[in-house]
This record gives structure tokens, C-alpha cells and sequence, in this order.
């Protein structure tokens, strides 16, 4: 079993992230991996399969900058403020490309990241029956219980290349420990073949407040990176920047406005993070 | 005080369908100013469960957002995603499913999934998140929307999430725990399924309204209960109540 490598973001990225992988960046509202997602970005990573739950502003940014050729996903807005003008254009209009689109629920993405990290073909749920969502994703199937002969659901498990995810701390072992709404922390990194952990500073001893650890021999490479979930937020760290996620509405409706932001804040700015 | 606007109305007339000690499960938005409101006013030990794995959070402000961090710090407890799934919805922990929607049809299916056809939609909406197995597990769901032919249409264009899909038995026929929605609450009245059928009939007027409007705003021939009743007026005590939890003030 290997230990956690602690390494720069800039280094995690290009040794883990390849053209053409399956990644899952997550984080349910909270602890939302911002800047490795960024830093992605950066490298000009192309032809990636996107998976979350809940792709808001961070992949809206992704997709917009080109390095999307698939979305897997349960929903797909800017919570509490409206539309993703990036994700539309791209599913509407095809820019800046084509994006192929595999749409579930959140129990049926839950489902299939269990699956994922238990070693499952599939996943079971009650679930999609009566709905339209099998007539366009053919990622779901009826099953009939062996036991009580109930017809159920079937969802394939979720194998990304890469889980990354932001969490409070890491531990002088690389231990990693998170507290607060953990949404599918521990699924995208255990689902996952390799995993980066942005993390917003290493301690000597995981704070008491932590519900979820996940060992340093299951994570690749931690990087330190302080506030690398704004605008999203890490508890007791920061204040999620709600006011952000209402400009964003602004900047991402037109072409132009997103590519002159990226430009700025993405693409010219040094990579994240302590080196 | 100010008179109140018709999304006020529609809120207050919200809360009053919660009953204490309920366990409800709330959709971001307008469902979830209504549940706070309703826990601040006749039912202070309502539970209510966000799909972030929050259960029995207290904010003191509408969240933003499902994940906002109020949330996780006033809650009882604080569980995974595939947890609050799995062992709190699916599992039928939860008494209602509180749930907005896009476009509505007779028979309280929602769709908040896609305007138009799927692959060229005119306009993409933002999908499911967790509302089509709040709709079929939850014990009961209430449905919240604003009343217009756009929304409250014939044929959805998606169906999202399963109210009481054909009408009549179809529903149970699906094999759902859930006993699917109970109410939809609109800014100009109250909708509730008629026995037998299942379709959504109008059964109350919110203030000033009109039945012409309910009928106009709909994009199906609504039928009107015999028994419709009228929406009581707001209190004073509820539209301050309102306004103080929309300000943040506890």
C-alpha cells in the first residue's frame, strides 16, 4: 500500500488528470474542489467525461472552457440563482463543443458511487419508474428482486479515472479528515482508480470536529491548497460566497464575458496553492 | 402592514399544510421559505431534511442553497448523500415531500427537467436533484408553484418526477412506497387530487382571485370542486413572520 503524496496542485493534475478520463470533481454545495478544477483548466485537459451530482458553477466553468466531451449528472444549476448559461450553451448550441449528456437523480448517482466504491457492477434503488429518464439515459435498467420478486431499479456503478475532492485538513500521515455536509466525499474518492485531495492545511492531530476520514493509503496525492474550495466554502475555514455565486449569473450568460473572466482568473492567473 | 403580494399569499397558504412534528422533506426555494415559516409559526418541532444530509436543520434565514452552512450547524445530525437517500427517504422516514416544479399536469407529475424536446430543448432546465424519489417515497408530497397555462400544461415535455402518473390506480400499479402528491399550492388558489381519479381539481380561491383566473392559468380544462372554498387572509401575525424570516431576523 502506498502513503499520500504530498505534492503541488500543479503537480498532482498533470501526474493523475490525462486527456480523456472519466473525472469526478465533487462536493454537495460544500467543499467543492474550486481550484483543482481550475487548475485542470489550466492544463488544457480535453475530451473529459465529467461526473457530479450537482454540476454548478465549477463545471459550468469547465465546460465552458472546452474540456468536456461528456456530463454525467443529477442537476445542473446555480443553486438558489438560476441557470448554467455555460452548460446550456454547450447542450443547446454546441459551444465551444458538442457535450453528450448522461442524466440520472441524485439517489440514482448516489446509487451508482456506492456501487462504484463497493466493488458493484451495479447499484439497486427504488426508483425512475413512471419517469421518462430511461427513455434517453441508457444507464438504467428494471430489475426484479430474486428474494420478493419487486421490480426495482438497476443503475451501473460509477468507475471515474480520478476522484478529487477539497477537505479541511490532512494529518502529518496524510490522513484526511472533513466535517460538515459530506455529500459523496468519501464515494468519489473510494469509486475512483486515482484520487487528489486539496485540503486547507495539514495539522499534527485531525480536528475533533471531523465525522469523515478517509486513510492516506487510499488517496494519491494531497495537495495544500487554502480556501481552494471558494467559492464554495469549507466549514469552519469560510463563509460560502453566496455573493459570487449570483455574479456568476452575469458573467457566464454571454461568450464573450466568460472567456474574458476565465482569461483573467483562470488561464493567466499562477497555479493554487502552497509549493 | 403592507398588503400582501401574491407570493406571500401562496406561502403562508403553504405553511399551514405542514402540521407539527411532521417530517418533511423540503425542496430549495419557495417550498423551503414555507416550511421555515411553518416552523416558526404553529409547528416549531417540524423536522426538516434538505437533500445535502441535513435532518432537522434550523436556519435562521431562507438558505440560498441546500448545502448553505447554517444549515449543517443547526441540524440534529448530519448525514452522507446515499445516506439520506437510502435510509431516510427511500426507507419512508419521511411523512411529506415538499417539492416545486417547472411545468405540472393534472395529475401532479412534475417536470423540472427540459422545456421542448430533450435533445434540442428550447430551454434546458436544471433536472431532478432529488425530487423524483422524494415523489415516490415520501408518505405524501405537496406541490408549489405559480399558477400559468406555461406551467400547468396538458402534456409535460418530461416527466421528472411521478405524482399520480395516469390517475386513477396507476400509480400504485409502479410499485412506489410513497402515496404521491396531496396539494399543489398555487399565488391564485389550492388544487387538491379528487378521489376516485386522482386528477388535481381546484379547491380554494386565495383573496381577490377569480375562478375565470384559476381556469385561464391552466393549461388543461381545470374543473372546480364543488366544495371550493376561500383562502382565510393571511394574519398579521403570519406575513410578520414571513417578513422577518426573509430579512434573517430571529
Amino acid at each position: 500500500m502506498a502513503m499520500a503524496e504530498v505534492m503541488t496542485l500543479a503537480e498532482a493534475v498533470s501526474s493523475l488528470v490525462k486527456d480523456g478520463d472519466m473525472i469526478a470533481l465533487e462536493g454537495f454545495t460544500h467543499l467543492i474542489p474550486f481550484a483543482a478544477g481550475h487548475e485542470i483548466i489550466r492544463q488544457g485537459r480535453r475530451d473529459l467525461t465529467l461526473v457530479r451530482m450537482t454540476p454548478d458553477v465549477l463545471y459550468d466553468q469547465m465546460i465552458g472552457a472546452g474540456c468536456a466531451r461528456k456530463l454525467i449528472f443529477s442537476w445542473g444549476g446555480n443553486p438558489g440563482v438560476g441557470s448554467l448559461h455555460r452548460l446550456r450553451d454547450a447542450v443547446e448550441h454546441e459551444w465551444p463543443r458538442p457535450l453528450e449528456i448522461e442524466e440520472h437523480s441524485h439517489a440514482g448517482m448516489a446509487a451508482r458511487y456506492v456501487a462504484g466504491a463497493s466493488g458493484l457492477p451495479f447499484g439497486v434503488l427504488r426508483g425512475y419508474s413512471g419517469t421518462s429518464f430511461a427513455d434517453y439515459t441508457d444507464t438504467i435498467a428494471e430489475i426484479i428482486c430474486p428474494f420478493t420478486g419487486e421490480r426495482l431499479t438497476a443503475v451501473p456503478a460509477l468507475r471515474p479515472d480520478v476522484g478529487v475532492i477539497h477537505a479541511q485538513q490532512a494529518d502529518r500521515h496524510g490522513n484526511i479528515g472533513l466535517w460538515g455536509i459530506q455529500g459523496v466525499q468519501k464515494e468519489a474518492v473510494l469509486s475512483a482508480d486515482r484520487s487528489i485531495v486539496t485540503v486547507e492545511e495539514i495539522v499534527d492531530v485531525l480536528d475533533s470536529r471531523v465525522t469523515v476520514t478517509l486513510p492516506s493509503w487510499i488517496v494519491s496525492a494531497i495537495a495544500v491548497v487554502p480556501g481552494g474550495a471558494h467559492p464554495s466554502y469549507a466549514h469552519g475555514y469560510s463563509e460560502r460566497d453566496n455573493g459570487f455565486y449570483v455574479a456568476w449569473e452575469e458573467i457566464a450568460r454571454d461568450r464573450e464575458t466568460f472567456s474574458t473572466w476565465a482569461d483573467e482568473n483562470i488561464l493567466r492567473r499562477q497555479s493554487a496553492g502552497v509549493s | 402592514m403592507n398588503e400582501p403580494s401574491a407570493d406571500e399569499i401562496m406561502t403562508v397558504v403553504a405553511a399551514r399544510e405542514l402540521r407539527d412534528r411532521v417530517v418533511c422533506f423540503v425542496g430549495i426555494g419557495l417550498p423551503s421559505t414555507a416550511a421555515n415559516l411553518a416552523r416558526r409559526m404553529h409547528a416549531p418541532n417540524a423536522v426538516l431534511v434538505y437533500e445535502s444530509g441535513t435532518i432537522g436543520a434550523k436556519p435562521t434565514r431562507p438558505p440560498l442553497s441546500i448545502g448553505d452552512g447554517e444549515l449543517a450547524d443547526t441540524a440534529d445530525a448530519v448525514v452522507s448523500v446515499p445516506e439520506i437517500f437510502s435510509y431516510w427517504l427511500q426507507a419512508g422516514r419521511v411523512d411529506v415531500g415538499f417539492l416545486g416544479a417547472a411545468q405540472v399536469d393534472r395529475f401532479g407529475n412534475i417536470n423540472t427537467t427540459v422545456v421542448g424536446d430533450y435533445r434540442k430543448p428550447k430551454v434546458r432546465l436544471p433536472g431532478a436533484g432529488g425530487a423524483p424519489e422524494i415523489a415516490a417515497s415520501a408518505k405524501e408530497t405537496f406541490i408549489m408553484l405559480r399558477q400559468s397555462s406555461r406551467a400547468f400544461v396538458s402534456e409535460l415535455d418530461f416527466c421528472t418526477s411521478v405524482g399520480n402518473h395516469q390517475g386513477g390506480d396507476s400509480r400504485d400499479m409502479l410499485g412506489m412506497t410513497g402515496g404521491g402528491p396531496s396539494v399543489i399550492i398555487t399565488d391564485i388558489g389550492v388544487l387538491r387530487p379528487e378521489p376516485g381519479t386522482r386528477e388535481f381539481v381546484l379547491t380554494a380561491l386565495h383573496p381577490g382571485r377569480t375562478e375565470a383566473e384559476a381556469v385561464a392559468a391552466t393549461g388543461w380544462p381545470l374543473r372546480i370542486s364543488e366544495n371550493l372554498t376561500a383562502t382565510e387572509q393571511p394574519t398579521e401575525a403570519e406575513l410578520s413572520a414571513l417578513r422577518a424570516l426573509k430579512a434573517g431576523v430571529t
